[in-house]
């Protein structure tokens, strides 16, 4: 099949200006693939429409034009097939840890009995390592990591074909952000999830994903290119960093972000070049293929980190 | 100071008190028992010299008197406290829980449909400000029954806090919130369940404790109306037997019971009462 499990194909979004201007182009033309069991991590300026891009998929949102097809069928409207972990959570404040997770459980399979409920809503809050009484308190009476927590294992519970992460670690301190996101790893290298995250963080972007994409800044921001991390797994924070690809990689990145993020703005006349140009390093080094069609990245294999 | 705060509170409240009751206990006119009176003293009404507001002390024998014995019945103009204040709670919450009947329903309809919201908003505004005795002679007409009128009057008033709260609650209820649900594939009833009723009861409760309020400032003046029975028509009734410590005590008496109604509905919000 020639067709990504996911694909986006000439996304835009416009705001109708308020008195009868010129409609804002938030984004246009945006196109990309996904595989299945990819984990995808998405980086730009603020404005560029990220998050929307991420609520178009979700089905939360609709775009001006454009499609996203997944698993051969066009995404119109929320479902139960795409989990998502917001910034903030979103916890209903009113019920326990445990509680959140249930009601999604129950939501998602609902011929199984209450028993069933608990036992797999249990299994993804221990996943996270909340199962030890800290399940029943409310989300009020949890840290901003461990309500991240929650929503995490509420995420996969659901055991969604795609998941979604807007931001996930965005408000978590340094500490808290790397435990998690060992957890997020590890829980990930034991399904076959599809990821597609968004975030600010370089660092955390390498270490997470298998394609890095780079958006230009906005207004009329686009993907403008798809980094491959061809780092073996498992990846460790403190090893990664001695990875011969590493840097080469995250000064790519860095570089992106300061300065052609910039440059590479605004309008496109006329190209109908959409598909983000692809960026290999290490090995394949020099092996700039224009168009993503080529080079089909596909779904790695996966290593359980042995750590645990 | 060891004391907690709320001891000291308490403490200084009861201070206030018997400086009040002080005060007034010696503002008040001694009622010199006058020797013989003269017949046609009798006759003037002179065996109580001087009219005036009873003092604490009388007011506390009154309420001894009567509390001791709350639900006597020596007919229709002589009905022990308790029986009056079950009559005037009887009105105030079969109106008012109609009225919650109606306007919680139809304030999540309003909450939910910006279309309802703007369509009933001009009712909702002319009906709110009507003073609710205002509908007395009509309901009186219109239902030929003055018990029953009553019960309009307090359902009249108390649905109008319940309706706009509700539909303030609902529409606010945030849109992290009601994603939560989308993504969840929740459909409009479970929507309603899990998330909107939960997120806006606090403000549902806010406005129930609001109605609860003025029923119980409504029913006394309704029962002023209507008369016959309940703790209204109790005060009208002892001002026109010319027993003030009645009417004092009367008066105490409403005030207590509305303090434990919203006591109770304050319990209730906190019952509901959730932190982000």
């Amino acid at each position: 099949m020639s067709t990504p499990f996911l694909s986006v194909q000439n996304l835009s979004k416009r705001f109708q200006a308020p008195k009868g201007g010129e409609p804002l182009t938030v984004f246009e033309n945006v196109s990309l693939g996904v595989e299945k069991g990819e984990f995808v991590c998405i980086i730009g300026h603020s404005g560029c429409g990220k998050s929307t891009i991420l609520n178009i998929l979700a089905g939360l949102d609709e775009p001006s034009d454009g499609a996203v097809i997944m698993n051969g069928k066009e995404v119109s409207g929320p479902s139960l097939d795409r989990g998502i972990v917001f910034q903030n959570y979103s916890l209903l404040p009113w019920l326990s840890a445990l509680k959140n997770v249930t009601f999604a459980v129950q939501a998602r399979f609902r011929s199984w009995n209450k028993k069933q409920v608990h036992e797999h809503s249990m299994k993804y809050l221990e996943m996270v390592g909340l199962a030890d009484g800290a399940e029943l308190r409310k989300p009020s009476q949890l840290s901003g990591g461990m309500r991240q927590r929650v929503s995490i294992a509420r995420a996969f519970a659901i055991q969604p074909e795609l998941l979604l992460l807007d931001e996930p670690f965005g408000a978590l301190d340094a500490l808290t952000r790397g435990s998690i996101q060992d957890e997020l790893i590890r829980i990930w290298s034991g399904s076959d999830q599809t990821v597609f995250m968004i975030t600010h963080d370089v660092d955390e972007a390498i270490l997470l994903a298998d394609r890095i994409l780079l958006m230009t800044n906005g207004p009329y921001a686009r993907v403008a290119e798809s980094v491959q991390v061809e780092i073996d797994r498992p990846r460790e924070r403190a090893n990664i960093i001695h990875h011969p690809d590493y840097y080469d990689i995250r000064n790519h990145l860095v570089e992106f972000l300061a300065t052609r993020s910039r440059a590479l703005a605004g309008k496109q006349e006329g190209t109908e070049q959409s598909a983000p140009k692809v960026v290999r390093f290490g090995a394949n080094a020099g092996a700039v293929i224009p168009s993503e069609k080529g080079s089909k990245p596909g779904a790695r294999k996966r290593a359980v980190n042995g750590a645990d | 100071m060891l004391a907690s705060l709320n001891a000291r509170a308490l403490l200084l409240s009861l201070v206030l008190l018997a400086v009040f009751l002080g005060l007034w206990e010696a503002a008040s006119p001694k009622q010199e028992l006058a020797g013989e009176l003269t017949e046609y003293e009798l006759l003037m009404g002179g065996a109580s010299p001087k009219a005036a507001v009873p003092p604490p002390s009388a007011v506390f024998a009154k309420a001894w008197e009567e509390l001791s014995d709350p639900f006597y019945d020596a007919g229709p103009n002589d009905k022990g406290i308790g029986i009056q204040i079950g009559y005037s709670l009887y009105r105030v919450l079969s109106g008012y829980f109609l009225a919650a009947a109606i306007a919680i329903p139809v304030g999540f309809l309003i909450g939910m449909s910006p279309l309802m919201y703007k369509a009933l908003d001009p009712f909702i505004q002319v009906l709110r400000p009507i003073s609710p005795l205002a509908w007395m002679p009509l309901a009186l007409f219109v239902i030929q029954d003055s018990q029953a009128s009553a019960i309009f009057v307090i359902f009249i008033c108390s649905i109008w806090p319940m309706l706009i709260n509700t539909a303030f609650g609902v529409s606010g209820v945030r849109k992290d919130w009601v994603n939560v649900a989308r993504t969840h594939e929740l459909g409009a009833i479970k929507t309603a369940w899990i998330v909107v009723l939960p997120a806006a009861a606090p403000t549902i409760l806010t406005g129930m404790r609001i109605s609860i309020g003025i029923a119980w400032l409504v029913i006394v003046a309704a029962e002023m109306l209507v008369g016959g029975t309940g703790i209204g028509y109790y005060v009208w009734n002892e001002w026109n037997n010319l027993d003030l410590t009645s009417v004092v005590f009367s008066i105490v008496i409403i005030g207590v019971v509305g303090m434990l109604l919203d006591t109770a509905f304050a319990y209730c919000a906190r019952l509901v009462q959730y932190q982000e």
